[in-house]
């Protein structure tokens, strides 16, 4: 072993870091993401008993696994557009895609039945294992998981579209976006805690995230069996607002990516 | 080779008709920030014409090929492709254009096949398996149908992405170095083959290529950039009597070595 050849390849990547404010951020991101959400689960825990006051105790394992299959609804929904997305930038085919008659929006269409395709897939998979191991039926949610799921479903759109956008204009530095974007909701989106457990400063953002909603709804539905009307009414309203941002988003990137040439340099 | 049947469906937003000009740029500039990458070039391209556009790197061929696509935005000018403006009709045009370039590539994960099955759907063609089997005979990659991308060689993904450009039988195809990763047998061929489609076909073609012979042998006429400016533009005998030169290899030199003015 030599450690100038070892010393060689260390500095081939450490390159890439001084340039790269993406990979910082990979850096202390995730670590950062974990904190959060674990801390604030702490805390809801300590608190737990008083919440369920008044209602039926929560089942803890019920509350975690439920947010654990609707958060990964979210997670494979942004996932389908970006991934679709990038499997065309990874093999060089953008360009091809764009010179054939295909209006963006036919794409970014596509991508998102590909998310839903994902997401039918992983959430049957999840809720059927879920049943046979841990006895969580996930119908226990009643009339309201079809709304739950598809305010996910639109909230990973609006996410994936944004991503899409962004690594669109800047390339393949920005692709860390497509795998991180959504967890940076996920300490406030209030999906394995209440909303009251964040600080009070951060409450008013929690609220502007349409998944907290869906996730507060499942708490209500677990909780005290009623329909959670006003919550899936506020989420559905944000998803419409940044469903329309995220595509006049795209479509402004689009415009600029055309001015300044970049479908031929993507993927490079 | 195909028919005029063959092609894909025209738009709903009107047909092309027989134009007398199949390609036309007018006063076409591109400015990348301080830099002046095409500079007001104006050209014609007859429908059934071969034109070559070459010149050394950083001349602008790519970028106009881009701009003739409607994936790069001039900054000024206009282009006309079959009589349509391409800025208001683009995918009127696009449904009739096609492209190739080597510096584009296609999925590695799926099959010949089903690369080119998504195009065919992508063009609307009515006839989507057929056609597919009819292009994948033309540049004889039927063998490798069910070859996933990963298996071939870059000339085979060569004649793979030259049988993308062939599926809509387009009326105008654009090239970017068709031939560059191809052995002379299968280059010689693919010469063939864009012989025929001019002459069976009435295709226009404009390609680019560091082929000089390729160019001579090829080509109606060809236009030479320099510095985002058309120098030449004629016959290849032309241009050679023009600059003194006796072929195209050593005006191609002289040009990029020591500057020309136009």
């Amino acid at each position: 072993m030599t450690w100038y050849r070892i010393w060689a390849i260390f500095t081939r990547h450490f390159y890439l870091y001084k340039r790269s404010l993406s990979r910082w951020m990979a850096i202390f991101y995730w670590p950062l993401i974990d904190l959060f959400v674990w801390g604030f689960i702490t805390v809801y825990l300590r608190q737990a008993q008083p919440l369920s006051e008044g209602g039926k105790p929560v089942s803890f394992i019920m509350a975690f696994l439920g947010a654990l299959i609707l958060w990964d609804i979210l997670f494979r929904s942004q996932q389908g557009i970006s991934i679709t997305f990038l499997e065309e930038v990874w093999s060089r085919n953008l360009l091809n895609l764009f010179v054939a008659p295909l209006r963006p929006i036919e794409f970014l269409t596509a991508s998102m039945l590909m998310g839903l395709f994902m997401v039918t897939t992983a959430t049957l998979a999840s809720a059927v294992l879920a049943w046979l191991f841990y006895s969580f039926n996930l119908l226990v949610l009643g009339v309201a998981l079809l709304p739950f799921i598809l305010n996910l479903v639109a909230m990973g759109w609006a996410i994936g579209v944004v991503t899409t956008a962004v690594v669109l204009r800047f390339g393949q530095k920005a692709e860390v976006l497509a795998w991180g974007l959504t967890f940076f909701f996920q300490p406030i989106s209030a999906v394995f805690y209440p909303v009251e457990v964040l600080p009070a400063w951060l409450q008013p953002v929690a609220r502007a995230v349409p998944a907290t909603h869906v996730f507060q709804g499942m708490r209500q539905v677990l909780h005290d069996g009623t329909f959670p009307v006003g919550e899936l009414l506020a989420a559905t309203a944000l998803n419409g607002v940044y469903l329309a941002v995220a595509f006049l988003f795209f479509y402004w990137i689009f415009a600029q990516v055309k001015e300044l040439g970049l479908l031929l340099k993507v993927g490079e | 080779m195909t028919t005029a049947s063959d092609r894909a469906p025209v738009s709903t937003d009107g047909p092309v008709v027989s134009p007398a000009v199949a390609v036309e740029a007018v006063e076409l500039t591109k400015r990348f920030g301080e830099t002046l990458a095409v500079d007001h070039v104006s050209f014609r391209i007859a429908p059934g014409e071969v034109v070559g556009l070459l010149g050394p790197n950083g001349a602008g061929k790519t970028t106009i090929l881009q701009m003739l696509l409607g994936t790069l935005l001039p900054t000024s000018g206009v282009i006309r492709i079959l009589g349509l403006d391409l800025t208001r009709h683009r995918e009127t045009i696009l449904h009739q254009v096609n492209f190739s370039s080597t510096y584009v590539s296609m999925p590695a994960s799926l099959t010949v096949r089903e690369n080119l099955m998504v195009f065919a759907r992508l063009y609307g063609l009515q006839h989507p398996k057929e056609r597919v089997e009819a292009v994948m005979k033309l540049f004889e990659i039927a063998d490798l149908r069910s070859a996933s991308g990963r298996g071939l060689s870059s000339g085979q993904l060569t004649r793979v992405c030259l049988a993308k450009a062939f599926l809509n039988n387009p009326r105008v195809l654009f090239l970017d170095e068709p031939t560059a990763s191809l052995d002379p047998d299968i280059a010689d061929k693919t010469r063939r083959l864009l012989r025929e489609s001019r002459d069976q076909n009435g295709t226009t073609i404009l390609y680019t290529s560091h082929n000089m012979q390729e160019m001579e042998e090829l080509c109606d006429r060809i236009i030479f950039l320099h510095k985002g400016r058309i120098i030449a533009m004629d016959t290849p005998k032309a241009v050679l009597a023009k600059y003194g030169q006796a072929n195209l290899e050593e005006l191609f030199l002289l040009i990029a070595r020591q500057g020309v003015a136009p």
